[in-house]
């Protein structure tokens, strides 16, 4: 972090976010103890796979989409695949084809949960610059963490085909269907995973927390009795419930000049959150009864509005998914057929799923014989963005105080709240905070 | 299914590091693809996700990782840094777009101990990393001579390990 100083002016800068996903940068300027202005930059390029995908064949788009992000690639090719289903008039709600999306899915949520948890949020926590000072006075704990994601990562490789942009989804369902022995080898060590989540929860529930509530309105998805994985309408705390198909009525997108990622609002409202919070926050009577003992036995309220206790959340969720997928693997039997069969036709469908750090729409319409006409995809940080900025307005309000390089460390940390995935909503993350009132404080940040 | 396949206990593995939609970022994989049949190694790929190069080489006796870097040097220089009992350099370090950077990696096994006794990173210089292009001119002219000292690595390693387990019979 340097500082640079003029007359009138402080401008602290972090010229190297460590720990994000992606290239971005922050930029918050300061007078005196007020905040003037925050943004948060995405200036990674458009990479324009909306229009990739247009003039393909709607069978290519889990293959396409699932190349948008190497995290969180299952809920690229979930939303996709939903997506075209409906447009064709298929949907996959029950059966062994669905329990073997929600299980890839629960593998998805334990390797980038645990990557999150460990790798990118818990040094914030700790006053670490990174998982490797963490593993030098804690290696029984970054163990943990690496051994959660190494299980994760097991169980989208087995259904996938490969953990990093799986080949094996497809429209439909799946072009091959582990049989019952292949997925049972996974039982013991998801029972570890388990084990290893609830040890999670703990460790995470002592770290010392920030104190910052903010009036967050939070949007997941909601589905029957299931915690939000792989579908569901789309509600809120504030009255929205709606068909995945009415998104674009409620939510807009726009364009704004300082981020290569268009910003999302609800019509009318405005910024919106959605991820772990959102999903505890609406959906904590689905959770599994363990994951509910486990936030219970740390003390972890239902109502949950500190964005820094996502960290907790998070850890509740990997219980979550572990016990899920215990119990998915428990009851799996192969189904009849790998895929559903899937005719074109002329329409537009929709599809919205739980990626780990939240909510992920897409919109394809389609011709007659199944050509992709036109594309949508809203990924999860870009409709966390304005939340994430008014996170930071938040934070800068109650931790004014603190000496800039202090400020910046918990700036960032907040920015980590959300896991953002600059990679998927548009690359390095540059922090700047700019204060009126001059400090000659310099110092580099790793 | 598909996954990496068990290397033997104490092979050599090669790992190509680097996303190939983004120019230059592309050489590592461009070697590794290279460097496939290559008698007596396991060729991996990591799309750059450092953390999960701890599990690819959990069996590995000695790693090679191939590597894009950016330190300032000419597009095209072919850096070779043994980091089996000391970090790389902080300066030539890949562009990391991912949360935990190959650097990372590294010295995470090392505190864990988890990294394999031999650990040589073949960094070649990079000088365009923009989305969807390919190779530069510079980068493309540095991949055979780049295959080829990771070739000969592999394979005085491999005479090495030969002569260990001959002198230990």
């Amino acid at each position: 972090m340097s500082l640079i100083t003029d007359s009138a002016e402080r401008t602290l800068r972090v010229d190297y976010l460590a720990r994000v996903e992606g290239e971005g940068a922050m930029y918050i300027k300061l007078s005196g103890n007020e905040v003037q202005d925050v943004r948060l930059r995405i200036y990674e390029p458009p990479r324009f796979f909306e229009a990739f995908l247009r003039g393909r064949a709607f069978t290519e788009v889990p293959d396409i989409a699932a190349r948008i992000c190497g995290i969180c690639p299952i809920a690229y090719q979930t939303s996709g695949a939903r997506a075209i289903e409906d447009a064709c008039g298929v949907a996959i709600d029950d059966g062994p084809i669905r329990d073997l999306r929600r299980l890839i899915y629960c593998g998805e949520w334990i390797e980038s949960h645990a990557l999150h948890v460990y790798a990118l949020h818990a040094p914030d926590f700790l006053g670490y610059q990174s998982m490797i000072e963490l593993a030098a006075d804690h290696p029984q704990v970054a163990e943990q963490g690496l051994a959660l994601k190494k299980t994760g990562n097991r169980l989208v490789a087995l259904i996938g085909g490969r953990e990093i942009h799986p080949i094996n989804m497809r429209v439909g369902g799946f072009y091959r269907v582990p049989s019952r022995t292949e997925l049972l080898a996974l039982r013991d060590p998801l029972q570890q995973a388990l084990e290893q989540s609830l040890a999670t929860v703990r460790f995470v529930a002592q770290l010392p927390m920030p104190d910052v509530t903010r009036d967050f309105e939070f949007v997941c998805l909601r589905d029957g009795e299931l915690y939000p994985i792989d579908r569901g309408r789309i509600v809120s705390d504030r009255g929205l419930d709606i068909e995945p198909a009415q998104f674009a009525r409620n939510i807009v997108e726009e364009h704004v000049q300082h981020s290569n990622a268009l910003h999302a609002r609800i019509r009318e409202r405005g910024a919106y959150l959605t991820g772990p919070l959102a999903r505890y926050n609406l959906c904590y009577d689905q959770l599994r009864p363990l994951a509910r003992e486990a936030a219970a036995e740390v003390g972890l309220d239902r109502s949950c509005r500190n964005p820094f206790q996502s960290i907790i959340v998070r850890a509740v969720e990997l219980v979550d998914a572990c016990d899920e997928a215990l119990e998915l693997i428990e009851r799996y039997e192969p189904p009849d057929r790998p895929a559903l069969e899937v005719q074109p036709r002329r329409g537009v469908g929709h599809g919205v799923s739980e990626a780990p750090r939240g909510m992920l729409y897409h919109r394809y319409e389609l011709d007659d014989d199944g050509t992709i006409l036109d594309a949508r995809i809203v990924p999860p940080t870009s409709q966390n963005q304005l939340a994430i900025e008014e996170d930071l307005r938040a934070v800068v309000d109650r931790y004014h105080d603190l000496d800039d390089e202090e400020l910046g460390l918990r700036c960032e940390q907040a920015i980590r709240n959300h896991d953002p995935c600059i990679s998927c909503a548009t690359h390095f993350l540059q922090l700047t905070v700019e204060r009126e009132d001059p400090s000659p404080v310099a110092a580099e940040l790793g | 299914m598909a996954g990496a396949t068990r290397a033997p206990a104490k092979s050599v593995v090669v790992i190509g590091v680097g996303n190939n939609l983004r120019g230059d970022d592309g050489a590592g994989l461009a070697a590794a693809a290279r460097l496939r049949g290559e008698p007596g190694i396991q060729v991996r790929t990591s799309a750059g996700e450092g953390i999960d190069l701890l599990a690819m080489w959990e069996d590995a006796g000695a790693v090679l990782l191939v590597d894009a870097v950016r330190s300032g040097a000419p597009a095209g220089t072919i850096h070779r840094y043994d980091v089996s009992d000391e970090p790389l350099p902080s300066s030539p370090r890949r562009p990391a777009g991912h949360a935990i950077s190959t650097s990372d990696a590294i010295e995470l096994a090392r505190q864990l101990g988890q990294l394999p006794a031999k650990v040589v990173v073949f960094g070649v210089e990079g000088g365009r990393f923009e989305t969807g292009s390919a190779l530069s001119p510079a980068v493309e002219a540095a991949i055979e001579p780049l295959v080829a000292a990771v070739a000969t690595e592999s394979r005085r390693l491999l005479a090495d390990a030969r002569l260990r387990a001959g002198s230990a019979s």
